[in-house]
């Protein structure tokens, strides 16, 4: 996992870095070890996909690093909607097939539901870019 | 009372108690709500002491639900068909109902194309129709404004009303609103406390001889809290109602015929007109089930309410689509 001692200004000044000299470059050379809990996460991918399958997200709790575009993607026959519980970000009404992409800027945590099936729940834990331990 | 002998009701048509008991008079016995299903049944009991206005005439009526225009997967290609199978049931009925209830998700997706649809497809009933919104006819990106604009004139708060009619009080109650996320509550439907507190006025002082029918999209009983199947606050609801002789719970939601009887309260879930869910618990999640095309049409169907006044006794016949 990575650990950061100074989160702040690095994460700031990765962000001056990561639009200066690529994403893709420097989570390859810096973030080997990003981990999930829960679910798989190639840490050098910019984008990450949650399926909603049989009323699930899956994986239901997923790590990424600062800057990565989440899209969830409903495979179920049922319509669903995802949302944050505090309103950072929330889909339209998602039919079979259809997606959803957000991407997450700011570290957090980030717990979603759907809101029409609202005991569907997930985690975003979003970590800020920095050196790895 | 506000709600009460409310005269322009939803969707285009307009009805008065006038009108709709000389409407009545022509239809002869009873109220009948109408759904679908299969096996005629007699469920529950109203009051002996009902209303006095009911002896003035009986009260048939039929309730659809879940008619999800703008679905197209393979459990049904063509739920607008469907409907109008449904519909053309209805207008075959030896005893014409009053007039209709639509206990929700007449959409899919909450577009107006299919909310166009379903009510030219209604329409060929040539009824009144009371409509309540399902969670997918709240699904714009306006979180329900686009139903209320349509539908939800003259109701209160987030579309929720009341009338009256041959002496039975109908309370359409909406619970498709501010679902709470898993992690911080039972994942269950909700009425609110807005609402709750509306109902409690709307039914104080009514006489409890008065008969209730209470709509609602999701089930007002916890069927299956796994999927949802329930409203956590309910048995609010149910408290103001349960000195009434005769409360008849009607929803919709789960895409079959499914009953309790809890006192003098009986609850009973819908078949749908477009496609049949799985029992609760046979299956790794709800959701449209895929049945083999000729057998759909007998998980498929309407409800006729038969309201005898003078028995006392509402009847709820189930009938399948099967032709």
């Amino acid at each position: 996992m990575l650990t950061t001692t100074n989160p702040g200004p690095r994460r700031a000044r990765f962000g001056l870095i990561f639009g200066a000299i690529g994403a893709t470059a420097l989570l390859a050379a810096g973030l080997p070890s990003l981990g999930a809990t829960g679910g798989v996460v190639d840490a050098a991918a910019k984008a990450v996909t949650v399926k909603i399958d049989n009323f699930a997200f899956a994986p239901p709790d997923l790590t990424v690093a600062a800057g990565t575009t989440v899209t969830w993607k409903n495979n179920d026959g049922e319509v669903h909607r995802v949302a944050d519980d505090h309103n950072a970000f929330s889909s339209a009404a998602l039919d079979t097939d259809d997606s959803f992409s957000h991407t997450f800027a700011t570290a957090g945590v980030y717990h979603y539901f759907c809101t029409i099936h609202p005991y569907m729940v997930g985690k975003i834990v979003v970590k800020p870019l920095s050196s790895k331990s | 009372m506000a709600d009460r002998d409310k005269t322009e009701l939803l969707g285009t048509a307009k009805l008065n108690r006038r009108g709709l008991l000389k409407c009545m008079a022509w239809t002869g016995t009873g109220v009948v709500w109408g759904l679908s299903g299969g096996v005629p049944r007699t469920i529950g009991l109203v009051g002996s002491a009902a209303a006095a206005e009911a002896a003035q005439g009986d009260l048939t009526f039929v309730q659809i639900s879940d008619s999800h225009i703008g679905f197209h997967l393979p459990a049904n290609p063509n739920p607008t068909a469907t409907l109008g199978e449904a519909i053309a049931k209805i207008k075959a009925m030896p005893t014409q109902p009053a007039f209709l209830v639509h206990t929700g998700d007449i959409s899919h997706l909450s577009k107006e194309e299919q909310w166009d649809t379903a009510d030219q497809v209604i329409k060929g009933a040539n009824k009144q129709v009371f409509f309540i919104p399902g969670e997918h006819d709240v699904a714009d990106t306006g979180n329900g404004k686009a139903y209320l604009a349509r539908y939800g004139k003259n109701t209160q708060g987030r579309g929720w009303y009341s009338f009256d009619v041959a002496g039975v009080h109908f309370i359409a109650l909406i619970n498709v609103f501010n679902f709470q996320p898993g992690f911080k509550s039972a994942g269950l439907a909700t009425l609110g406390d807005h609402q709750l507190e509306w109902l409690e006025k709307d039914v104080a002082g009514r006489s409890a001889s008065t008969p209730i029918v209470v709509l609602a999209h999701l089930p007002m009983w916890t069927i299956y809290p796994q999927w949802g199947w329930g409203t956590e606050d309910a048995g609010r609801a149910l408290g103001y109602l349960k000195r009434f002789g005769s409360v008849t719970v009607l929803n919709g939601h789960i895409h079959q015929i499914i009953q309790k009887v809890e006192g003098n309260v009986t609850f009973h879930t819908a078949a749908s007109t477009a496609y049949p869910q799985p029992a609760p618990g046979t299956a790794p999640a709800p959701g449209p089930m895929t049945v083999p095309a000729a057998d759909l049409h007998k998980y498929l169907g309407v409800r006729t309410v038969d309201y005898v006044a003078s028995k006392g006794v509402p009847a709820l016949t189930d009938s399948t689509l099967v032709a």
